[in-house]
């Protein structure tokens, strides 16, 4: 058998043979060797350039959030009949973008998606950082931050309950529950890999940081017997969770009976929407680190390929919902829904109904093209696309259905103060912050699980092997 | 690594008991052979240690099924049932909300919450009893003394069997994992 297969191996060519998940040096010892050198190697000269700009994002949202707090959140542009723009299309925003890394971790593992095993660790870790980022708009939109325990049923002095009939305390719950249970999965598959770092550790504050979160963890099968089991577990309580967290997310607008908001059509849509921001994200981030740190033989282009095939067709049911909502309001015959439609087309803020069409409707057709679909480049330029579009769908959806309602006297346009803004930079700051600091100091691949897809792990098969482990002191 | 050996097995030797003898496969192949000819030769208390959960190891090593799910399930009713009747009681006995004049309680209200928690506590019941079943946090295990042992979360196969077990005899193990093809076989201190 053949025990490399060269790095520029086209791996997206299906022939009658499955092509190999994997490319270059194909041994167990290669794998925990190029993904632990991301970790153990010196410090990127690149790395530090991003995460001194990602620092400085960090501190604009410092800045901004105290001002909010010092001030009000008066500071937002929000004001009649605009109570609601950009700090819920954030919060929709980044809670969206954290589905693929769900996606990838739980429903394409109960799919048996062999491939997802070279993204779903770093996917994972932008669904945290994703969510860490959202949380800041709603905890801030409380005004008064330190109350922000209001939001839980919490026994208190005033002997009063929140309201369980509001989607609002329901998306407390459905997001503090993906929040928690992304950490649990992700955590569980670390342990195994922080190992491995502390099985390689040189020096002894390594040995001991690694050592403490890896809480001893010997590869022991009948470890592994618990630990395959759990992981399954996960992904199924994971899989309902995710399509639930964004459908709770639409009720807060679909439960309303504001034009424009009041649909059943919401929550797949916001589903669909959200897997496809998120997909974005991923090859964003993805063709970044895999060029950074030479990773292109383990996140390879057929990774990337089969990511592009999931943002064409959640960006084909995006674009069908899309053109379904016109349909309905038209069909529904209620003037009010009419009249919510035709002004997002072509009201005052047609120029971000149409920006959002083109980058989410049109952009994403483009990936019907091999060559666009394989071209590094085009993927990049779309994948951002994708996300400007997509945070634009939500603003559309906001702000379009808000700033005109039933009383033309109220009728009103929302823009954005400085504040709004910078806290949308800041919240970049945080997500890009939080995972520099991941891809540094943790492993951004799944070694265990990369090593188990490969062909050599399959113990029926390739008795004769031993491998390029020259290195082997045996007796 | 060369030097050690003799000065571990001397230790060893000379102490009233060992822990286990290891030794380490190059393949998963040629591990899953050595755990299938343990299980037939009637050992019980035997161990693999593998950087990546070995296909259809457990049926080599004659081990039963996990009972993480019944955990789980346990996690799964304590959250739907906490959910419910936190609800029930909240909002529709303690602080009822007169709400478009909605029902302090209602089911179908309910719902999104009896879900969310139902799954919060399933997933706190599988990371607990995962840990739990596992006996880990453990930060020291007598295998981890075996000089090679930092392999096997790299790319070496181990297999351990404990003194604990009914047919062990240092000298026995030692030979029969020699004869199945174990490099570097060694006995660890407890």
């Amino acid at each position: 058998m053949s025990a490399f297969i060269p790095r520029d191996v086209d791996n997206t060519l299906t022939t009658v043979e499955r092509p190999p998940l994997i490319l270059g040096k194909q041994s167990f010892n290669a794998i925990t060797e190029s993904v632990s050198d991301v970790v153990e190697g010196k410090t990127k000269r690149g790395w530090l350039v991003f995460f001194a700009l990602a620092l400085f994002g960090l501190m604009i949202l410092g800045a901004s959030l105290s001002d909010l707090v010092g001030v009000g959140i008066g500071e937002w542009g929000l004001n009649h009949p605009v109570g609601w723009a950009w700090d819920i299309t954030g919060f929709v925003f980044w809670i969206g973008i954290g589905h693929a890394g769900t996606l990838i971790s739980a429903i394409l593992f109960l799919f048996r998606q062999k491939w997802r095993t070279s993204i779903n660790r770093a996917a994972e870790a932008m669904t945290l950082f994703a969510v860490a980022a959202a949380l800041i708009y709603p905890g801030f939109h409380v005004g008064r931050i330190w109350l922000a325990y209001w939001l839980l049923p919490i026994p208190n002095q005033m002997a009063i309950w929140p309201n369980f009939k509001s989607p609002l305390l329901w998306d407390v719950f459905a997001v503090s529950t993906y929040g928690t249970v992304s950490a649990l999965f992700w955590f569980v598959g670390l342990v195994p890999d922080l190992a491995t770092l502390r099985d390689r550790a040189t020096t002894k504050s390594r040995r001991i940081a690694y050592g403490i979160f890896a809480m001893g963890w010997r590869g022991s099968h009948r470890h592994w017997l618990n630990y395959e089991k759990a992981y399954m577990i996960l992904a199924g309580l994971s899989t309902p969770l995710v399509l639930s967290v964004h459908t709770i997310v639409s009720f807060d607008f679909a439960t309303s009976i504001m034009p424009g908001w009041h649909t059943t059509i919401f929550p797949p849509y916001f589903v669909a929407g959200a897997v496809f921001s998120g997909f974005a994200m991923v090859v964003s981030l993805m063709v970044l680190v895999r060029k950074a740190y030479g990773l292109e033989h383990l996140i390879t282009l057929r990774h990337l390929e089969n990511m592009n095939k999931i943002i064409l067709a959640t960006g084909s049911m995006v674009g069908y919902a899309y053109a379904m909502e016109f349909f309905i309001a038209w069909y529904s015959g209620n003037v009010y829904e009419r009249y919510a439609f035709i002004n997002r087309a072509f009201g005052p803020y047609a120029w971000a109904y149409w920006t959002m069409v083109s980058c989410n409707v049109i952009t994403p057709q483009l990936f019907w093209f091999r060559k666009i679909r394989t071209s590094i480049p085009a993927m990049f330029a779309l994948s951002i696309f994708v996300n400007i579009g997509m945070w634009f769908e939500r603003f559309v959806i906001i702000v379009t259905s808000l700033h005109r309602d039933y009383l033309p006297s109220s009728w009103g346009y929302f823009r954005p103060q400085i504040v709004d803004i910078t806290t949308f930079i800041g919240t970049f700051g945080l997500f890009f912050t939080l995972f520099l600091v991941f891809i540094r100091f943790l492993p951004g691949i799944a070694i265990s699980e990369v090593k188990g897809v490969l062909p050599i792990a399959d113990p029926h098969g390739h008795d004769d092997h031993h491998g390029d482990e020259k290195e082997v002191a045996h007796g | 690594m060369a030097e050690a050996k003799p000065k571990v097995r001397g230790k060893v030797v000379a102490a009233p008991t060992c822990a286990a003898v290891v030794g380490w496969f190059e393949t998963p192949s040629a591990l899953y052979h050595a755990c299938e000819s343990l299980r037939d030769k009637g050992y019980k208390d035997f161990d693999a240690h593998t950087p990546f959960p070995v296909h259809g190891l457990e049926k080599a090593m004659g081990l039963k099924p996990s009972r993480l799910p019944w955990i789980v399930l346990g996690g799964a009713i304590t959250g739907f049932l906490t959910a419910l009747s936190m609800q029930w009681w909240m909002g529709g006995v303690d602080y009822p909300l007169n709400i478009s004049g909605k029902p302090g309680f209602s089911i179908q209200a309910s719902i999104p919450i009896l879900f969310e928690l139902t799954v919060l506590l399933s997933a706190f019941g599988t990371f607990f009893g995962l840990w739990g079943l596992c006996g880990l946090p453990k930060l020291f295990d007598p295998v981890m003394q075996h000089p090679s042992f930092h392999k096997a979360s790299d790319d070496r196969f181990f297999l351990s069997i404990e003194a604990k077990d009914p047919k062990f005899d240092s000298k026995t193990v030692t030979e029969l994992l020699q004869k199945l093809g174990a490099h570097e076989v060694e006995e660890v201190a407890p």
